[in-house]
């Protein structure tokens, strides 16, 4: 299951953070820090899993943006390799080419998304044609 | 006090704030103004305020007092401020704050909203930070949800109660009837959640395991119903319909096949199925056929399954993609054990792959690479495996070397290639070695008697090149002094002859014990080779007495103790020297009582110096016995301990030091060497009288050393107290007796009571035990004697 999903950009700034475990406040400050560490000193050469204290993390890096879901050890990680895309390919989708500036001044739509497509540490809804329609009538009851 | 400010224009002024103060400046200054604002009475701009606060939250700034709006937002009646409420009860409350429970309350009557985007909010905020007691309290509402509503509340309340289940395990069961109905869902959103929910709860219960078994086939006919069917728009991923359901199912399908005939039957048509006809071009169908693989493994699948799952992670090795070679390598990891031949077949690509340059890669070609070293293809393993220590990140370098190690003890074809490759490791990467590995190098250099000469030779050579290598320059200085005359006689049939002259050696020798990269270790290594060389050569015999000489008074107190007493042996007893330096014996590597002593270099030189104060020429080279002979000579040389005088006040320290010992410290002393396999402790019955009985079995823990372990039991009807065992032994036979389990043995053999003895017999006497049973049943007393006159598993010499 998914302990957190968190969307950095080389800087170290948090766009998103979703926790899907308990963790005190400096804790997950901390964890913040020490995966940013981890993952910017990776590039190409190195594959997109790393290990992370008792767990692993799936990133990728989008441009400027590192998207990394820590998952359990026993977790497939090529399949949430492939979540990871598909959540990226709807967020194109809903901000129209998305970069990274709507992610910071929309950041509570991206957590709308975030939460139509994972819950409770699970991959919830994979249709990305579900997942806009319900996006869009969300939307319109604003 | 400033008026509030839209969320987007705030954003813009904290993004222009061009230093770190400059920020917290505006924060703080917008932080005041929404505390301001919620103290006043419901206004339009609420919603706004708290999406302000939650976006300083994100900066990493403090926002508490922001979790009292949350918990008044979302009881308002407006989605948009129901909205924001529940983001912020997200992000700022957790199970820890009070303020949580205040939102029970009003989750559970959004969960009957009319509306299903205020239910579906009111799920999602439990599934995310719902604690136990929200948990226990929503639960029935939940249930209520996975029956009776459409299918996007339903998705929605099978992942929450995937988190109840977590937080509250007990409550799987009010969820179980209600997920296994769901599986006959079409949608495949609320399948997914079905199945993840189905997956949670027989994680965590056998029983419910048990009754989820009966869905495989339906589970097979959904799989079947995704691989087969044609293009599906809205769930197609890259051509494969719906891989994410796909792989939850394969893994709901593995946790029910696991040690289950039946259900694995069931699924290996669909195995194979998944299996050849999923396109592996893309990472999503290698995550399928990954999952498939798993499944496979995990299952009680048949052969030929076993095969394709293993052929398919053989093609994730050849693949390009690092992260398909990465996970391949973990499962082959976990069936090498098994399946050995299998993953055999694709050795030369894991051998590959330690060239890649990802270091986690790295590090999992090397454990496997490890594990297939076999007789066969040690010597070409090796190579590759040397080649990899010389350029491998240094995090690695103390497994490779220790595995390298293991395996070249395994499967060595021939001494000499041991020989060579410890030397090799030692030469790349001396540094990361374990310490054990000096003397057991050297006993096997020992062992190894027609190489000595190539090996000193090869050894010099190293010594000449590098001396920064402690463990290597310590085996080197040992066998220059061992096998010096060997390295100037010259010739050699292993490798080219070179002449080596005595000042030579000297000069290495000296460079050793001068330089500041030699540790204290080293040194006295080296100051012991340069003594025993005093014997093996003929011209330079000044020389080495000046070096002894000067280190009388170095300030280290090893080397200046060694230093003096070599001093004295120059001096007065200068006609013992031959005898004394002479060769050490073949060390036997299992020889019988060897214990596992103190592991450095130090336990060599330590016989040095004993021999030093016995006096008598003794140990001629005998292969068998010399532990006998060395145990008589200390224990016949109690009176020959006197003659010898004080020398320049060390000495004495050094007498009370062996004197003091038993023949089984001495042998503690040739420490380093493998410990004799124990020999399996077999069991005696001694003792049977009134349903009673005493087993014995013993240990040898050392040559003089045994560990007699007694066991009692008692057969009769009635419990047995206040069971206690006294034992007697031979005056010169040390007894220690442990504290035995217990002393009461209940009736009928329900537990036995078991107390170790520890027996030190240094004098090799017969060894004979008396012991005495007494206990109370039903009342009265009962003692008893026995007599034990042979120990099982001795030898028959009687030690």
């Amino acid at each position: 299951c998914i302990r957190f999903i968190l969307i950095q950009n080389r800087a170290g700034k948090t766009r998103l953070a979703k926790w899907y475990m308990q963790f005190d406040d400096d804790e997950k400050q901390k964890l913040i820090e020490e995966v940013h560490a981890v993952v910017t000193v990776r590039d190409a050469k190195h594959t997109n899993f790393v290990e992370f204290r008792n767990f692993k993390i799936i990133y990728r890096r989008y441009a400027g943006l590192y998207f990394c879901i820590c998952v359990d050890v026993t977790d497939n990680n090529l399949a949430y390799l492939e979540g990871i895309h598909n959540f990226v390919e709807v967020l194109n989708e809903y901000f129209h080419n998305v970069c990274e500036l709507d992610l910071v001044f929309n950041f509570y739509k991206v957590y709308t998304v975030v939460d139509e497509m994972f819950l409770a540490g699970e991959i919830r809804e994979t249709s990305q044609t579900k997942v806009l329609k319900q996006l869009l009538m969300l939307q319109s009851l604003e | 006090m400033s008026p509030s400010v839209p969320l987007q224009e705030m954003i813009r002024a904290i993004r222009s704030a061009r230093t770190q103060c400059e920020e917290r400046g505006v924060i703080q200054r917008e932080c005041a103004a929404i505390r301001a604002q919620f103290r006043q009475s419901d206004n339009g701009g609420r919603s706004h305020n708290l999406a302000k606060l939650l976006y300083v939250h994100m900066l990493g700034y403090p926002a508490h007092f922001g979790q009292m709006e949350c918990v008044r937002m979302i009881a308002s009646p407006r989605y948009s401020e129901k909205r924001v409420g529940y983001l912020g009860a997200m992000m700022l409350l957790d199970e820890k704050q009070d303020a949580s429970l205040l939102i029970t309350n009003s989750i559970k009557n959004d969960l009957s909203h009319s509306n299903q985007y205020v239910q579906s909010l009111a799920l999602c905020t439990l599934a995310c930070m719902g604690s136990a007691e929200m948990c226990r309290d929503l639960a029935p509402e939940i249930d209520r949800l996975l029956r009776a509503s459409n299918s996007y509340i339903k998705k929605k309340a099978a992942l929450c109660a995937v988190h109840i289940v977590r937080k509250v395990h007990d409550l799987g069961e009010l969820f179980t009837p209600a997920a296994r109905s769901l599986l006959a869902e079409k949608n495949h959103g609320v399948l997914h959640g079905a199945v993840v929910l189905i997956t949670e709860l027989c994680e965590r219960n056998q029983e419910t395991l048990e009754r989820f078994r009966k869905t495989v086939p339906d589970l097979v006919q959904i799989m079947k119903g995704l691989v087969i069917s044609g293009y599906s728009p809205e769930h197609d991923v890259a051509g494969i319909s719906d891989p994410f359901l796909q792989v939850r199912i394969l893994r709901l399908l593995r946790i029910l096949g696991r040690n289950n005939e039946g259900a694995s039957d069931a699924m290996n048509d669909l195995l194979a199925q998944v299996a050849t006809n999923t396109d592996s071009t893309k990472t999503v169908g290698n995550a399928v056929l990954y999952e498939t693989v798993l499944t496979v493994l995990h299952i009680k699948s048949e052969s030929g399954l076993r095969v394709l799952a293993v052929n398919i992670l053989g093609r994730f090795l050849l693949n390009n993609d690092r992260n398909i070679r990465y996970i391949a390598m973990i499962s082959l990891q976990k069936i090498v054990g098994t399946d050995h031949n299998a993953v055999q077949r694709h050795r030369g690509t894991i051998v590959d792959c330690l060239k890649d340059q990802d270091a986690s890669v790295k590090r999992r070609a090397l454990d496997l690479s490890l594990a297939l070293v076999s007789a066969s293809n040690v010597r070409s393993m090796m190579k590759e495996l040397l080649l990899f220590l010389s350029s491998c990140p240094p995090e690695l370098r103390a497994q490779a070397a220790s595995g390298i190690f293991n395996a070249a003890e395994r499967y060595a074809p021939s001494q000499r290639w041991h020989i060579d490759t410890i030397l090799h490791v030692l030469t790349t990467a001396g540094g990361d070695v374990r310490d054990e590995t000096v003397p057991n190098l050297i006993q096997l250099i020992t062992n190894a008697s027609e190489l000595h000469c190539y090996t000193v030779h090869k050894l010099y050579r190293a010594l000449l090149t590098d001396i920064s290598q402690q463990s290597l320059v310590q085996v080197a200085c040992w066998c220059i002094g061992e096998y010096g005359d060997l390295l100037l006689r010259g010739e050699c049939q292993e490798t080219e002859p070179v002449q080596v002259t005595e000042d030579d050696v000297l000069d290495a020798l000296e460079t050793v014990l001068q330089s500041h990269m030699s540790s204290p270790a080293t040194r006295g290594f080296a100051l012991t080779a340069t003594m025993k060389l005093s014997t093996r050569i003929t011209d330079n015999v000044d020389r080495i007495r000046s070096i002894v000489s000067i280190y009388g008074s170095c300030i280290d107190v090893e080397l200046q103790q060694r230093a003096v007493e070599y001093n004295a042996l120059f001096r007065k007893y200068d006609h013992m020297r031959a005898a004394v330096l002479e060769r050490m014996p073949v060390i036997e590597k299992n020889s019988p009582g060897h214990t596992n002593g103190e592991s450095t270099g130090e336990p060599i030189k330590d016989i040095q110096t004993l021999k030093v104060k016995q006096g008598e020429p003794l140990l001629p080279q005998q292969p068998a016995n010399q532990v006998c002979d060395l145990l008589d000579l200390l224990g016949g040389s109690e009176v020959t301990l006197q003659p010898i005088p004080a020398v320049g006040g060390t000495a004495p320290g050094l007498f009370t030091n062996t004197s003091s010992t038993t023949g089984g410290d001495l042998l503690d002393l040739l420490g380093g060497l493998e410990p004799a396999p124990p020999a399996p402790a077999p069991t005696v019955q001694v003792y049977e009288k009134a349903g009673v009985a005493l087993t014995l079995s013993c240990e040898k823990q050392s040559d003089s050393g045994l560990t007699v372990t007694l066991t009692a039991s008692n057969s009769t009807d009635s419990d047995i107290s206040s069971f206690t065992l006294q034992a007697a032994v031979p005056k010169s036979v040390q007894l220690h007796m442990k504290a035995p389990s217990g002393d009461s043995l209940p009736a009928r053999g329900a537990a036995k009571v078991t107390q170790m003895v520890v027996l030190n017999n240094p004098n090799k006497v017969n060894l004979k035990m008396r012991i005495r049973i007494s206990y109370s049943s039903q009342g009265s007393a009962f003692q008893d004697t026995v007599q034990i006159d042979s120990f099982p598993g001795l030898s028959a010499a009687g030690h």
